[in-house]
C-alpha cells in the first residue's frame, strides 16, 4: 500500500521520490494543518505516483481516510475534481467516485457542496456509457440515501447526467427528483426547489409541462416558506422555457399566488425577481397581472417587501411594453411611488431614492418637470443621509433630461449638509459626487458655493477624509483647468503649510503630491517647490520624511537645473538628519531621482 | 459641524456602546398580512350574567369576537375595539379555567379557529439583521397584549379537566403543531416561554404527535446547525427535550441515538452556543445517564469540535465534559482517556487564564480525581509535560499556584512514576538546550 512502500520512496533508488514520501506520511499526520498541505499538494503526489498507483493505491488510500477534520474534506473535494488526467483520463475517470460519494454526505454543508460541484465537473468527462454505468448508481444511491445529506447532495446531480443518457434512464431520473421533491426533510425539499429551474432546462418540453408543473406547484404551496420562496426563482426558469400561451394555465396562478403569499419571505422573493420575472412571461401578462401585483408590493405591510420593490421601480417601468408604458407609469406606478417618498422606513425610502432618478429617462422633460422634481426635491430634504445621498449620485441621469439647474436652490443645502454630516462615512460618500457635481454644475456655480466645503474637508478630523479631498481636488483639477488650480486652490492649500497642526502641514504636502502633475511644470517650480523646501525644517520628523517623500513625487515634474540646485541639497542635508525614518526617505528620493 | 460631539472629535469613532444606548428605545415589531376588512366591535354582554341555557351561544359568539386582529404597530386607531377585544380575552380566560363542562364538543372548533387566527403568524423580519441575543435588546411582539391572552387561554384549555384529546387532535394536529413551532423563532422571549409549556402540554397529552414534534424540531435544529445559524428558541426547545429525553424507554432507539449523535453533538459548533449550553449539556448528560455505551462516542464528537479560536467556548465545553465525567462508567473512561487527556492538558497550557483555571478546576472533583488515580499510569505521562512547564511559564499568579497543587496530587498518586517522568523532563529539556546552541542561528537567540 501506499503509505508502506512510498516513505522508502526510492526501493529503486530514485531520491525524486523521496519528497512525495513525505508529504504521504503528512497525510497521516497528527497536525491538522500539515494534512491539509499535504493534500492540497495531492496533484503533485499523484503525478510522481504515476496513473495506475494513484488509482490502485492512492484513491483507496483517500477514500478510507474520509472521517479527518472538515478542512481537510473541503480541500480533499475541491482536488478531487481536477484528478481526471491524474487517474489516466476520461477512460478512468470513475475511479473518482467512490471518494467524492462519501464526501457527498458527509454532514458540513461546505464540504458536501464543493463535492457535488466537483462531482458535476467530472459528470461532463465521462462516456455517455459510463455515466450509465458508474455515474447513473451513485446519483441514485444517494437520491435514496438514509440520511438528509446525501438526498440533498443527489439534487444538484441530476441535470448534469440527465441529457446525455438513454430514455429508460431519464425516466428513472425524473422519478427520483420527483421522489425528493416530496421529501419529508425540508432540507431537502429545499434543495430539490433550488435546482428545479436547472432540471427543467434540461428536460424535454412535454415533461417540463407533464412533470416540472406539477412539482413546480406543488412546492410553492409547501407548508414551509423556505420551500415556497425558491419555488419563486424556479418560476423564472419554467416560465421561460414555456410557450407563451401555457404560461397563463401553467405559471400564472402559482405565482399570482406567490405575490400574495401570507409570509412575507416569499413576497419579498417575488419582489427581489420581479425584473426577471417580468421579461419570462412577456408585455401581455405583464400589464394584465403584473402591474396590480407589483402595486400591492409597493403597498405592502412589510418594509422589508416595499423596500425590494421600490429597489425595482425603474426597471420594471423600463421593461413595460412601450405602446402603454407612459399611461402604466402614470396612472398606476407613480401614485405609488409617491406614497413611498414619505415611508416610515428609511430603507424604503433609500432603495426607492437609489432608482427613482431613472425614471426622468423614461418619462422625458414635461413630466419629469411636472411629476418627478417635486418627488426628487422632497427626497433631497429627507432626514435620512442616506436617502439624500442616494438622489445626489445619481444626478446624472436628470441632467440629461431637464439639467441640473432646475434642482442647484435644492441641491445646494443637501451637499451643505452632508458635507457637515457627523459621520465620517456619510461625509467621505459625498466628496466622491464631487468631481461629478462639478462638471455638471459648472465652474461658476462650484467657485461660488462647494470651493469652500472642498478645503474645509482639508482639515477634517478623520484622515480618510483628509485623503479623499485630495484626491477630490486633484479631479477638480483635471476639471477645470490649471489655471483654476492656480487662482483658487492652490494659494489655500500652500496656506496651510504654516498651520500649527502639523497634520495639516502634511495635508498641504499630500496635496502637492497629488496635484503637482495635474497642474504642470510652471505651477509647481515656481509655487509648490519653494513651500515644500522650506518645510524640510520643520520640527516634526513626520513632515520633514513626508518633505523627502514628496520631493521624489514631483521631482519628474520638475527640471534638472531645479533638481540639481534646489532639491539636491535638501535632500542631501535631509540625508543627515537625527532621525532615521527621515534619513531612509532623503536617501529613497536621492536615488530614485538619481541625484546621487 | 456641531452635530460632532467631543468625544468623537477625539477618536473619530463612536463606541458600540454609544451608539447602542442612543437608540435604546424598545423596538417593537408585528407582522399580520391582513385580508379582513377591520368592523368595529361592539361589547356583549358578560358571560356570567347571561342564562345557562344561552352561555354556550355567548361563548361562541366572544370567541368569534375574538378573531378579529388589529394592528398595534399603529397605537392610536381602533382603541375602543382593541380594549374590547382584551377584556373579552381576559373574561374567556376565566371561563374556561373556573367552570367546568364548557368544553363541549362544538366549541373545539370554534376554539381552535380563535387560537390559530391570533398567533399563527409569519414573525416579522428581524429589526436589527446582526441581532446578537447576548448584546441587544429584543425585538418585543407589538401585539402582545392582546396574544398574551389568546396563550393564556390555549394554556387553560389545554389544562382544563374537561378537555379531552381525543376530541382536540381532530385540530390541534400536525399543521398546528409545525406552525406553533415555527413561532418559537420569535424575538419575544416573553413569548417563547409561553410557547415552551404550550408545546409541552401538547407533547403530554397527544401521544400520536410525539414522534412528529420530535423529528419536526430536529429538522429545526439540522436548519440551524447546517443552513442559517439563526433560531431564537433553541433553548427553549432544548429544555423540552431534556424532559422528554428523561422518558425515553431502554434500549434507546436508533433514532434517539442517531438525534444524539447527528443533531446535539454537532450544535456545539454553533455560533450563539452560550445562549442554549446549559440546556444542551443537560440533554446529553441525560443521554449518557440513560446508555453509557453513548459516551465514548459522545467525547469523541466533542473533541472533534472543540473550539480553536473562541475562549469563551472553550470554556463551556470544560464544563460539560465535567459534567460527563460526573456520571461516567470506569470502563467508559478508560476508552476515552488518553484522547481527552491529551485536550485537558492543552486546555491546562492555555494561556487565557480562564480556560486553564477551567480545566485545572477537574482536580477539585473527587469523582474526577478518583478516575485519575485509577489510571495514573495513562493519565499522568499525558499531563506532566504541560503541567510540569506551564509552573514555570504561566503569567498568571493564581494558575501556577492551581497547577502546583495539582502536580503535588499528582504525586502522591505515583510517586515513583512522578519522579520518572520528571528525570525524563529534564533530560529532554537539556538534549533540546544543547541540539540548539549547535545551531549557529540560534546562538544569538540564547545570547
Amino acid at each position: 500500500s501506499v503509505e508502506k512502500e512510498a516513505p522508502g520512496g526510492g526501493a529503486d533508488g530514485d531520491d525524486s521520490l523521496y519528497p512525495i514520501a513525505v508529504l504521504i506520511d503528512e497525510l497521516r499526520n497528527e497536525d491538522v494543518q500539515l494534512r491539509l498541505n499535504s493534500i492540497k499538494k495531492l496533484s503533485t503526489i499523484a503525478l510522481a505516483l504515476g496513473v495506475e498507483r494513484t488509482r490502485t493505491e492512492l484513491l483507496p488510500f483517500l477514500t478510507d481516510t474520509i472521517y479527518d477534520e472538515d478542512e481537510v474534506l473541503l480541500a480533499l473535494a475541491e482536488q478531487l475534481g481536477n484528478f481526471t488526467m491524474l487517474v489516466g483520463g476520461p477512460e478512468y475517470v470513475h475511479c473518482l467516485l467512490p471518494p467524492l460519494e462519501s464526501l457527498a454526505t458527509v454532514e458540513e454543508t461546505v464540504v458536501r457542496d464543493k463535492a457535488v460541484e466537483s462531482l458535476r465537473k467530472i459528470s461532463q468527462e465521462h462516456s455517455p456509457v459510463d455515466l450509465e454505468v458508474h455515474f447513473e448508481p451513485l446519483v441514485k444511491r444517494l437520491a435514496s440515501g438514509d440520511w438528509f445529506t446525501s438526498r440533498t447532495s443527489a439534487c444538484g446531480l441530476f441535470s448534469v447526467c440527465y441529457p446525455r443518457v438513454s430514455s429508460t434512464v431519464k425516466a428513472e431520473i425524473r422519478q427520483h427528483f420527483r421522489t425528493l421533491c416530496s421529501d419529508d426533510t425540508p432540507m431537502v425539499r429545499r434543495a430539490a426547489a433550488s435546482k428545479l429551474g436547472e432540471f427543467a432546462k434540461v428536460l424535454e418540453l412535454d415533461y417540463v409541462k407533464s412533470d416540472i408543473i406539477s412539482l413546480f406547484t406543488a412546492l410553492a404551496s409547501d407548508e414551509q416558506d423556505s420551500v415556497r420562496l425558491l419555488a419563486v426563482e424556479a418560476c423564472v426558469s419554467i416560465a421561460t422555457l414555456l410557450p407563451q400561451e401555457d404560461l397563463e394555465t401553467l405559471v400564472m396562478p402559482t405565482l399570482r399566488q406567490a405575490a400574495e403569499d401570507k409570509s412575507w419571505r416569499v413576497r419579498y422573493m417575488v419582489a427581489d425577481k420581479f425584473s426577471e420575472l417580468q421579461k419570462a412571461v412577456g408585455p401581455e401578462i405583464t400589464k394584465n397581472d403584473l402591474v396590480p401585483a407589483f402595486q400591492n408590493l409597493l403597498k405592502d405591510c412589510e418594509a422589508e417587501v416595499r423596500a425590494a420593490a421600490a429597489n425595482k421601480v425603474k426597471e420594471f417601468c423600463e421593461n413595460l411594453p412601450e405602446d402603454s408604458r407612459e399611461t402604466i407609469i402614470m396612472t398606476h406606478i407613480l401614485p405609488c411611488v409617491k406614497e413611498l417618498v414619505s415611508d416610515t422606513n428609511q430603507h424604503v425610502k433609500s432603495a426607492l431614492a437609489s432608482v427613482i432618478m431613472g425614471l426622468s429617462t423614461i418619462l422625458g422633460k414635461d413630466n419629469t418637470v411636472e411629476h418627478l422634481l417635486p418627488l426628487f426635491l422632497a427626497q433631497l430634504k429627507d432626514e435620512c443621509p442616506e436617502v439624500r445621498l442616494n438622489i445626489i449620485s445619481n444626478l446624472d441621469c436628470v441632467n440629461e433630461v431637464i439639467g441640473i439647474r432646475q434642482l442647484s436652490q435644492s441641491l445646494l443645502p443637501a451637499i451643505v449638509e452632508l458635507a457637515e454630516d457627523a459621520k465620517w462615512r456619510v461625509r467621505l460618500a459625498i466628496i466622491e459626487y464631487m468631481p461629478l457635481l462639478a462638471g455638471q454644475l459648472g465652474v461658476e456655480f462650484f467657485d461660488e458655493k462647494l470651493n469652500t466645503l472642498c478645503m474645509a474637508w482639508l482639515i477634517d478630523h478623520v484622515y480618510a477624509i483628509r485623503e479623499a479631498a485630495t484626491c477630490n481636488l486633484m479631479k477638480l483639477v483635471e476639471k477645470f483647468g490649471a489655471e483654476w488650480a492656480q487662482n483658487t486652490i492652490v494659494p489655500k492649500v500652500l496656506g496651510m503649510a504654516n498651520d500649527p497642526n502639523y497634520l495639516h502641514r502634511m495635508t498641504t504636502l499630500f496635496c502637492i503630491n497629488s496635484l503637482s502633475e495635474a497642474c504642470g511644470q510652471e505651477i509647481t517650480t515656481k509655487q509648490m517647490l519653494p513651500v515644500v523646501l522650506k518645510m524640510s525644517n520643520d520640527q516634526v520628523a513626520n513632515v520633514r520624511f513626508n518633505v523627502a517623500k514628496s520631493l521624489q513625487k514631483i521631482g519628474p515634474v520638475l527640471d534638472s537645473s531645479a533638481l540639481q540646485t534646489e532639491v539636491k541639497p535638501v535632500l542631501e542635508k535631509l540625508a543627515t538628519d537625527t532621525d532615521m525614518d527621515v534619513k531612509y526617505f532623503a536617501q529613497e528620493a536621492i536615488s530614485v531621482l538619481a541625484l546621487a | 459641524m456641531s452635530a460632532i460631539s467631543a468625544t468623537e472629535k477625539v477618536d473619530g469613532f463612536t463606541r458600540k456602546s454609544m451608539r447602542k444606548a442612543q437608540k435604546q428605545k424598545k423596538s417593537q415589531g408585528s407582522s399580520q398580512f391582513r385580508t379582513q376588512a377591520l368592523t368595529e366591535l361592539s361589547p356583549l354582554p358578560q358571560l356570567k350574567d347571561a342564562p345557562s341555557t344561552e352561555q354556550q351561544e355567548l361563548f361562541s359568539q366572544k370567541l368569534q369576537q375574538c378573531c378579529m386582529l388589529f394592528d398595534f404597530m399603529d397605537s392610536v386607531t381602533d382603541l375602543k375595539s382593541k380594549e374590547i377585544k382584551r377584556a373579552t380575552l381576559n373574561e374567556l380566560v376565566d371561563y374556561v379555567s373556573t367552570n367546568r363542562g364548557v368544553l363541549v364538543e362544538t366549541a373545539y372548533p370554534e376554539i381552535s379557529n380563535m387560537i390559530c387566527t391570533n398567533i399563527f403568524r409569519t414573525l416579522p423580519p428581524s429589526d436589527n439583521p446582526d441581532f446578537d441575543p447576548e448584546e441587544d435588546e429584543p425585538t418585543l411582539e407589538a401585539s402582545w397584549p392582546h396574544i398574551q391572552l389568546v396563550y393564556e387561554f390555549l394554556l387553560r384549555f389545554l389544562e382544563n379537566p374537561d378537555f379531552q384529546p381525543s376530541i382536540a387532535k381532530r385540530y390541534i394536529d400536525q399543521k398546528f403543531v409545525l406552525q406553533l413551532l415555527e413561532l418559537f423563532d420569535s424575538e419575544d422571549p416573553r413569548e417563547r416561554d409561553f410557547l415552551k409549556t404550550v408545546l409541552h402540554r401538547i407533547y403530554g397529552k397527544f401521544l400520536g404527535l410525539r414522534a412528529f414534534i420530535r423529528k419536526q424540531i430536529n429538522n429545526i435544529f439540522l436548519r440551524f446547525i447546517y443552513e442559517t445559524d439563526h433560531f431564537n428558541g433553541v433553548a427553549e426547545l432544548l429544555e423540552i427535550l431534556g424532559s422528554i429525553i428523561n422518558g425515553f424507554a431502554l434500549p434507546l432507539k436508533a433514532e434517539h441515538k442517531q438525534f444524539l449523535m447527528k443533531v446535539l453533538v454537532p450544535m456545539h459548533t454553533a455560533k450563539g452556543l452560550a445562549l442554549f449550553h446549559a440546556q444542551l449539556a443537560y440533554c446529553v448528560v441525560q443521554f449518557l445517564e440513560k446508555d453509557p455505551i453513548l459516551t465514548e462516542p459522545v467525547i469523541r464528537g466533542l473533541l472533534k469540535f472543540w473550539p480553536k479560536t473562541c475562549s469563551q467556548k472553550e470554556v463551556m465545553y470544560l464544563g460539560e465534559i465535567e459534567e460527563i465525567l460526573d456520571v461516567i462508567e470506569p470502563t467508559q473512561f478508560k476508552k476515552i482517556q488518553e484522547p481527552l487527556f491529551k485536550q485537558i492538558s492543552r486546555c491546562v497550557a492555555n494561556p487565557h487564564f480562564q480556560v486553564a483555571e477551567r480545566a485545572l478546576y477537574f482536580w477539585n472533583n473527587e469523582y474526577i480525581l478518583s478516575l485519575i488515580e485509577e489510571n495514573i499510569d495513562k493519565v499522568l505521562p499525558i499531563m506532566f509535560g504541560s503541567l510540569y512547564r506551564i509552573s514555570k511559564e504561566h503569567w498568571n499568579p493564581t494558575i501556577v499556584a492551581l497547577v502546583y497543587n495539582v502536580l503535588k496530587t499528582l504525586m502522591e498518586m505515583n510517586s515513583t512514576l512522578f519522579d520518572e517522568l520528571t528525570a525524563s523532563y529534564k533530560s529532554d529539556r537539556q538534549r533540546k538546550v544543547e541540539a540548539w546552541r549547535w545551531k549557529p542561528h540560534a546562538m544569538g537567540m540564547l545570547l
